[in-house]
């Protein structure tokens, strides 16, 4: 039973000012699944897990060629709404970054954008996010004092639920764990297996063990270059390619 | 979703009008001191003393004071401003003397120009003995372009980087021959630009000078230092406001306008140029 | 100790006392401002110097009443802040989030020349340019009131309030900017809801300092402002604010009269209100430092 395709990329390249950061790239993301990108710093991933809610459109001199459809729909087409893919593609970043506000605040924050107003809704909202997050009964009882006073492991939860809070199809997840400790990267990679049965996820890694883990398909680049893309399991055991292969026992990167 | 895109458009909108209205005053007051000022500049204007009650002849003894009245007071701020910065930054001590001369220097920046005209007036036209001269003018002109140097000189010496500093003496010098053949020459550009800002700032001051060192009219050059002198700001205002022939004199004051606008002009192109120097030579 | 470590010491000596300067220099300003003030506060009683309505210094029996000054003072610095706080905050988001690198290259330089150019160049502008301008547009007798006044400082204290606001954007993490953006807000939203917010102390440090300027501003008011010293019953209505009292009024004060004494009362008067600025100022950017986590 083939998975259906969120996010489909189609020979995509990308250009900061000359430097040509991505080569070629095609790939696809499936629903309801886990897609890890790894591959050794410099190779792209991040840049590429960018373009697919648009956050590259921030840098001077970036320049797309190719096509990246969600559902179907060319998000680069020339009308696209982007805030509107925003709210659709979510992401979370490396180092988790809430806004000088109280918890509570940040998480109605999306909300409020949108134009609602019912603080009933609102209050539900942000409530069922900090559940699914996984951090609701850590801070329940503080629930309108400041987010920045929160450990990194809360505040990177916490900016999940935000992220949650505007009910996105997909969550982009730029290496979560970096700034991390090992038991708050634990709780988050155990967060990220139950949030795929709601929503579609792509997460870039440096940590390949991280990758094995949480994955149900991973994207290998080097230099910019997919080198190879496939089911987890079978990519981790049996890869096709021998940069994989030296990639993945330690030989460089 | 429409909503906040129309706010979007609105709020956009109003930035724009506020940058454009700025832009726009700027160039209203440079076109009408150009446009009224031009006419009245000429080679007589800028080299005679003034003639028949100051309906003639040239401003050259208000140009000759301000330039007396800067130099005296940059004579002062400068040594003193660029002692300060040295001590805050390249000897930081731990103790509280860094916040007390800190706070000191934020607070003289504070300071009304015409209450550092009545502590002049006080102090060294009265009770040293002064008088109305350059002197008095110069010291408390100097006294009030202190905190600019010092935060200028300031920022020069922050922005060179530690890694000199610590070659230098990874080589054996010792702190006062590092700050001296190291640091200092580093930092000179943007010391300078802080003089040069300093000096705009200074010759353009008028309040301060008012009771300490200007003159309607003196009939020659300054000959000393306890002289009193014309000075182009206060110029400007005296014929305006003590002026017997506005027709006239208003349109000296015009030249005098444009001549301390051009310096200004002049003054912030330096500055912009050997800020763009120096950013290019530290590579960022 | 050999001869460098003397030398080295000898040298951070000099430096230290050198820097002390602008204590001493600041305290000789206290000090001197108390000690002229001093016979003025000896002879009449405060509450009704500051209170009384009639200044006619000149008249005998001389009134020392300083009220209309200082509401003049007010007037017109409330109302430069009218005109400078959007003007100035909103130049400084416009450079900040809509001007390109380039633009912003090139348009700072002209906000700093603005800033250059000195005060009686914009009060003898103020005079001869724009009173008579607002004078036919609002069909009023004089150019020379309140109004124009407030305009002209405001637009004086626009560099300031612009370039410390636009500071204050710049120490905003761009995370911030990014997070927002994430999740889904236009670039007008962010910059109201995050940005704005998380830059208020920062703001309001350049407003309080702004507002210091204005007041403390003499040859604008000095040539625009009017000279009557009367409070005001309209805004079109010519003023007296402090600073100007002072600059026109030293010139025939006999030292050591009344009048003089009058004259630096109001100075002390004058700097007291700097001073509780400059210190609010300092309180609110601490806490703005504070809140942004960059320590100090």
């Amino acid at each position: 039973m083939e998975p259906e395709v969120k996010i489909k990329a189609e020979k995509v390249d990308f250009f900061y000012g000359k430097a040509h950061a991505l080569k070629d790239i095609s790939l696809d993301i499936y629903a309801n699944q886990v897609t890890a990108l790894i591959g050794p710093s410099g190779c792209g991933k991040s840049t590429f897990i960018r373009l697919l809610n648009r956050m590259n459109d921030l840098i001077p001199g970036a320049r797309m060629e190719g096509r990246i459809t969600l559902d179907g729909q060319d998000i680069f087409a020339p009308r696209t709404d982007v805030v509107s893919l925003r709210r659709r593609v979510g992401m979370v970043f490396q180092k988790p970054n809430p806004f000088p506000k109280s918890i509570f605040e940040n998480i109605a924050y999306g909300l409020k954008l949108g134009g609602v107003r019912d603080r009933a809704f609102i209050e539900r909202r942000v409530i069922e996010s900090l559940k699914k997050a996984a951090i609701y009964d850590e801070i329940k009882d503080r629930l309108h004092e400041g987010a920045l006073m929160l450990s990194g492991g809360q505040q990177q939860r916490l900016c999940i639920a935000r992220c949650i809070a505007v009910d996105p199809k997909v969550i982009l997840f730029d290496e979560p764990c970096a700034s991390l400790d090992p038991i708050s990267t634990r709780k988050i990679e155990e967060l990220i297996l139950e949030l795929k049965q709601d929503y579609t996820i792509v997460i870039v890694t440096h940590n390949m063990q991280q990758a094995a883990r949480v994955s149900d398909y991973t994207a290998f680049l080097y230099l910019g270059s997919l080198i190879e893309f496939g089911p987890t399991q079978k990519l981790f055991t049996v890869p096709k390619e021998k940069m994989t292969e030296d990639y993945l026992s330690g030989k460089f990167g | 979703m429409n909503r906040a895109r129309i706010s979007e458009v609105l709020g956009f909108t109003l930035l724009w009008l506020c940058m454009a209205f700025c832009l726009f005053f700027l160039g209203a007051i440079l076109y009408f001191i150009v446009v009224r000022g031009a006419p009245a500049i000429s080679w007589e204007f800028l080299t005679s003393v003034p003639r028949r009650a100051m309906t003639k002849g040239g401003v050259a003894p208000a140009i000759v004071g301000t330039f007396y009245l800067t130099l005296g007071a940059m004579l002062l701020a400068f040594p003193l401003g660029l002692a300060s910065s040295i001590y805050l930054c390249e000897y930081s001590p731990k103790n509280a003397s860094v916040n007390i001369i800190r706070l000191s220097i934020n607070n003289l920046a504070g300071v009304p120009s015409v209450v550092f005209g009545l502590f002049g007036l006080a102090l060294f036209v009265k009770a040293f003995g002064f008088g109305v001269s350059i002197l008095s003018g110069a010291l408390t002109l100097g006294i009030m372009a202190l905190p600019g140097i010092i935060s200028a000189s300031q920022e020069a010496l922050i922005a060179v980087p530690q890694s000199y500093r610590e070659a230098s003496l990874a080589l054996g010098a010792s702190h006062w021959q590092t700050i001296k053949k190291v640091v200092l020459p580093s930092a000179l550009p943007g010391i300078l630009t802080g003089v040069i800002l300093a000096v705009g700032r200074v010759a353009g001051e008028t309040a301060p000078i008012l009771f300490t060192a200007a003159t309607f009219y003196t009939r020659d050059y300054p000959t000393s230092p306890f002289s009193e002198v014309m000075a182009l700001p206060y110029h400007i205002y005296a014929l305006m406001t003590e002026g017997t022939h506005p027709d006239e004199q208003t349109s000296i004051a015009y030249g005098c306008a444009l001549i301390l606008l051009a310096m200004v002009l002049a003054i912030s192109g330096i500055a912009i140029i050997v800020r763009g120097r120096q950013r290019s030579s530290y590579g960022t | 100790m050999d001869i460098r470590t003397i030398r080295e010491t000898v040298y951070r000596w000099i430096f230290a006392v050198l820097a002390f300067a602008a204590l001493v220099f600041l305290i000789g300003i206290i000090l001197i401002l108390f000690k002229e003030a001093w016979p003025f506060f000896a002879q009449y009683s405060a509450v009704k110097a500051l209170l009384g309505q009639s200044w006619y210094p000149t008249a005998s029996p001389a009134e020392f009443g300083m009220l209309p000054l200082i509401v003049a003072s007010v007037v017109v610095t409330v109302g430069a802040m009218a005109v400078c706080v959007p003007i100035g905050v909103g130049s400084a988001l416009f450079l900040h989030e809509l001007a390109g690198v380039r633009l912003r290259a090139v348009l700072k330089p002209f906000i700093e020349i603005l800033s250059g150019i000195p005060s009686i160049v914009f009060g003898f502008f103020g005079m001869l340019v724009i009173a008579p301008f607002l004078q036919n547009l609002f069909g009023i007798p004089t150019g020379l009131n309140a109004f124009t006044a407030s305009l002209v400082l405001g637009i004086m204290a626009v560099p300031t309030v612009s370039s410390l606001a636009d500071d204050a954007l710049s120490f905003v993490p761009a995370s911030f900017h990014e997070a927002s953006l994430a999740v889904g807000a236009t670039r007008w939203q962010t910059l109201t809801r995050v940005i704005v917010p998380a830059a208020g102390s920062g703001i309001s440090t350049a407003i309080i300092l702004g507002m210091s300027r204005a007041v403390g501003e003499t040859m604008t008011v000095l040539m625009v402002a009017g000279g009557a010293a009367v409070i005001p019953r309209s805004i079109f209505d010519p003023v007296r604010p402090m600073t100007s009292t002072i600059a026109s009024e030293m010139g025939e004060a006999m030292t050591g009269s009344p009048h003089y004494h009058a004259l630096f009362a109001i100075g002390l008067i004058l700097f007291l209100i700097t001073l509780s600025f400059n210190i609010i100022a300092e309180i609110v950017s601490r806490r703005f430092r504070l809140k942004l986590g960059l320590g100090r």
